[in-house]
């Protein structure tokens, strides 16, 4: 009983990292149709922000709490930078932008290792973290890893957070009406440059934080991103494009088949089989599980 | 359909072709090395960037050190030694490519490097098309003997076997495998078991990851729930930095369930993080704690020259030693040329910082003291056994009853 119960919390943690990383790219892919390559590398950036300043903080867990805004103000400026540099040109030709930002993905790699060092690095978790708490005692108790109560707690946090923005505020509802309909939103006197930049801005950002949350799990280096990009766009794909709604739900749906499998077979064999259910799926569904209902005429 | 089939398979044939004689070159002909002028090059082959860097960026920093000493007290043969270091980064078809280059185009007399079995596995047959020599640092599963490389890391008789036969003293009969995913933990394990069977030891169960792979909460709730006495760890690279959070995350611990790792030495536990390792227990032959004048001397110029905070470990010690052997095989042969190195191998010893080592000609491979240790809060590993003597190499375990059906 136990054992399943903790491969339960197992999937469930490892869906709240699959929702991180895909939720930056939820938004920048989703609801932007921008193919972003250089989302995994934001990630990196996230994860590198919270190496270095630990250098300079001593306590841990004050620099992985300074680390959740910074890197998501480095990221995000970061995406905005690329937006403005490379993106808002390639608006019209979305699958330049593959090409463009894949480049540009090779680019902040290099400079990674430049910076970094080739060999990946690791941070200290603060004390708190390393430990975990006892669910249910006894012979064979039930424990939950404190780190995957944190990334979970901070993948619903970004999902409430992101959540309220799109839906409450005015940013939100404009980031809405330009997904839905570009030009109409645009003769409606909506600034859409201004609004895509600060979109890819919060996408990007969010990138950050999950790279922050990595940092928890395992060690950081200039590939880091590559390695978690394909989950990401599979989370996206699978859930809708655009829906975040989708993207939560098949994050987790992700991490129990994953985890369930993992145990049941092994972790190469899960990797394959969480695969051909998704292209199954995929048969099935073309369009992901939600699909986004406009009137535009693309 | 069976005409289709057909020509699959005649498609997939003549890859396979096309593949056997692409490795190393188009040509049967051996590269000669370039030894005319006042120096000799030697290629330095180690993955700098990739999940391996973590360990192979120290291999090749130590062959820098003692290519540097060897220089400073008069070369090879009146030469001086110039290094040409290479990336494998971490990927094996690279390995292959740049282990071609080095030999075909920087024509160099012997080539220092790689770390896992699946490089060496790739660069194997360059080696031995082009007859030209490599000199292999780290432990491996044994099982193999090319006549191109010599191999100065443990093999398992030296190594993998002493661990078991620790663990069997200290009353732990049940284990459980972990290990990443390519040749050297399937086989190691294969091994295990094979010992596990003949000695009353029972295999719980056994997971790989894949190599890089930093997602174990599954592995770690598996190892959990069979409740094992020990965990043998092969895992490679910085998959340990992950297995390792994940294991003290879910609560086990070095006293309940120790983990005795193959491949994790001093420079690993130090970024990996102390914390996480303290009182885990390591098989290797060598630590940086090990006494002898030879060690003091190698860990005071490593420290002098890459940081008072650098450790020393394994197969930086074996990767040092290296380019002293093959320096005596040289001086002894009187010559470059990879035949007569070879002859004159043989019997060849050294002092080197694990204490004296000997070349047993016939396998190419070195005697070596096996040694158990325990990490310390320090991030140093501290030895709490050793066999007494150095172990003759036994790469086919030809020794071990229980043995005798692998391959």
């Amino acid at each position: 009983m136990t054992v399943i119960l903790g491969q339960l919390f197992t999937g469930v943690s490892i869906g709240a990292v699959l929702l991180l990383i895909a939720l930056g790219l939820s938004l920048t892919f989703g609801q932007m149709n921008v193919i972003n390559m250089a989302h995994g590398e934001f990630i990196m950036a996230g994860a590198y922000t919270t190496y270095v300043l630990q250098k300079s903080i001593s306590s841990a867990g004050m620099s992985l709490l300074v680390a959740l805004p910074v890197a998501f103000v480095v990221s995000g400026a970061l995406g905005a930078l690329l937006e403005w540099l490379l993106i808002r040109r390639l608006y019209l030709r979305p699958l330049d932008t593959l090409l463009v930002t894949w480049g540009v993905s090779l680019m902040l790699q290099q400079l990674a290792r430049d910076i970094f060092g080739a060999p990946n690095v690791q941070t200290r978790a603060p004390d708190v973290l390393t430990g975990n708490i006892t669910v249910v005692g006894g012979d064979d108790p039930l424990t939950f890893a404190n780190s995957r109560l944190f990334i979970l707690a901070l993948a619903v946090a970004a999902v409430v957070a992101l959540s309220l923005t799109l839906r409450l505020t005015p940013l939100g509802r404009r980031i809405r009406a330009v997904v839905q309909n570009r030009d109409l939103a645009e003769v409606s006197g909506i600034s859409t440059a201004r609004v895509d930049r600060t979109a890819f801005f919060i996408g990007s950002g969010l990138a950050g934080v999950a790279g922050v949350a990595l940092t928890l799990v395992g060690p950081i280096g200039p590939t880091m991103g590559t390695n978690v990009i394909i989950d990401a766009f599979l989370v996206i794909v699978v859930g809708g494009i655009g829906q975040l709604r989708g993207s939560v739900i098949v994050a987790f749906v992700l991490g129990a088949l994953q985890s369930v499998l993992e145990y049941s077979t092994t972790v190469s064999v899960a990797k394959v089989l969480v695969l051909v259910a998704i292209v199954a799926f995929l048969q099935w569904r073309p369009q992901g599980l939600y699909t986004l209902r406009t009137r535009s005429l693309v | 359909m069976a005409a289709g089939a057909a020509a699959l398979a005649a498609v997939v044939a003549l890859s396979a072709c096309g593949a056997k004689t692409d490795a190393g070159g188009t040509s049967d002909k051996a590269a000669q090395a370039d030894v005319g002028g006042d120096t000799v090059k030697v290629g330095l082959l180690n993955s700098l960037s990739g999940t391996m860097a973590i360990s192979e960026v120290t291999v090749r920093d130590s062959l820098k050190l003692a290519i540097d000493e060897i220089n400073a007290s008069g070369g090879v043969l009146g030469k001086k030694i110039r290094p040409i270091s290479e990336d494998g980064a971490s990927d094996w078809p690279t390995f292959a490519e740049k282990a071609s280059k080095l030999i075909r185009e920087d024509r160099v007399a012997a080539t220092f490097g790689c770390w896992t079995s699946a490089s060496r596995k790739a660069v194997k047959p360059v080696f031995e098309k082009n007859k030209s020599l490599l000199f292999y640092p780290v432990q491996y599963e044994g099982l193999e003997q090319s006549p191109y490389i010599f191999y100065t890391g443990a093999t398992t008789n030296q190594q993998i076997v002493p661990a078991l036969d620790y663990l069997k003293s200290q009353g732990k009969k049940r284990i459980y495998l972990v290990g990443s995913d390519y040749v050297f933990p399937r086989t190691a394990n294969k091994e295990i078991k094979a010992y596990a069977k003949a000695n009353g030891m029972t295999v719980l169960g056994e997971d790989y990851a894949p190599l890089g792979s930093t997602e174990f909460s599954t592995i770690a709730n598996k190892v959990k729930a069979s409740k094992a006495d020990a965990v043998f760890n092969t895992l490679n690279g910085d998959s340990n930095v992950a297995f390792f959070k994940e294991y003290k995350s879910a609560g086990l611990t070095a006293k309940g369930m120790p983990v005795v790792s193959v491949s994790i030495a001093e420079e690993e536990v130090k970024s990996i993080g102390a914390q996480y390792l303290a009182g885990q227990l390591t098989a290797w032959n060598y630590y940086q704690t090990t006494a002898g004048a030879a060690n003091t001397k190698f860990v005071k110029a490593y420290k002098a020259r890459y940081g008072k905070d650098k450790p020393t470990s394994d197969p930086m010690e074996a990767a040092y030693t290296s380019v002293y052997l093959w320096k005596a095989m040289v001086e002894k042969a009187q010559s470059f040329d990879p035949e007569k190195v070879k002859a004159a191998s043989d019997g060849i010893t050294f002092d080197a910082p694990e204490g004296k080592v000997t070349v047993d000609g016939a396998t190419q491979h070195i005697y070596k003291t096996a040694r158990i240790g325990r990490i310390g809060s320090d991030g140093l590993i501290e030895q709490v056994w050793d066999s007494g003597k150095p172990i003759k190499p036994d790469p086919y375990l030809k020794g071990y009853d229980w043995a005798s059906g692998l391959s």
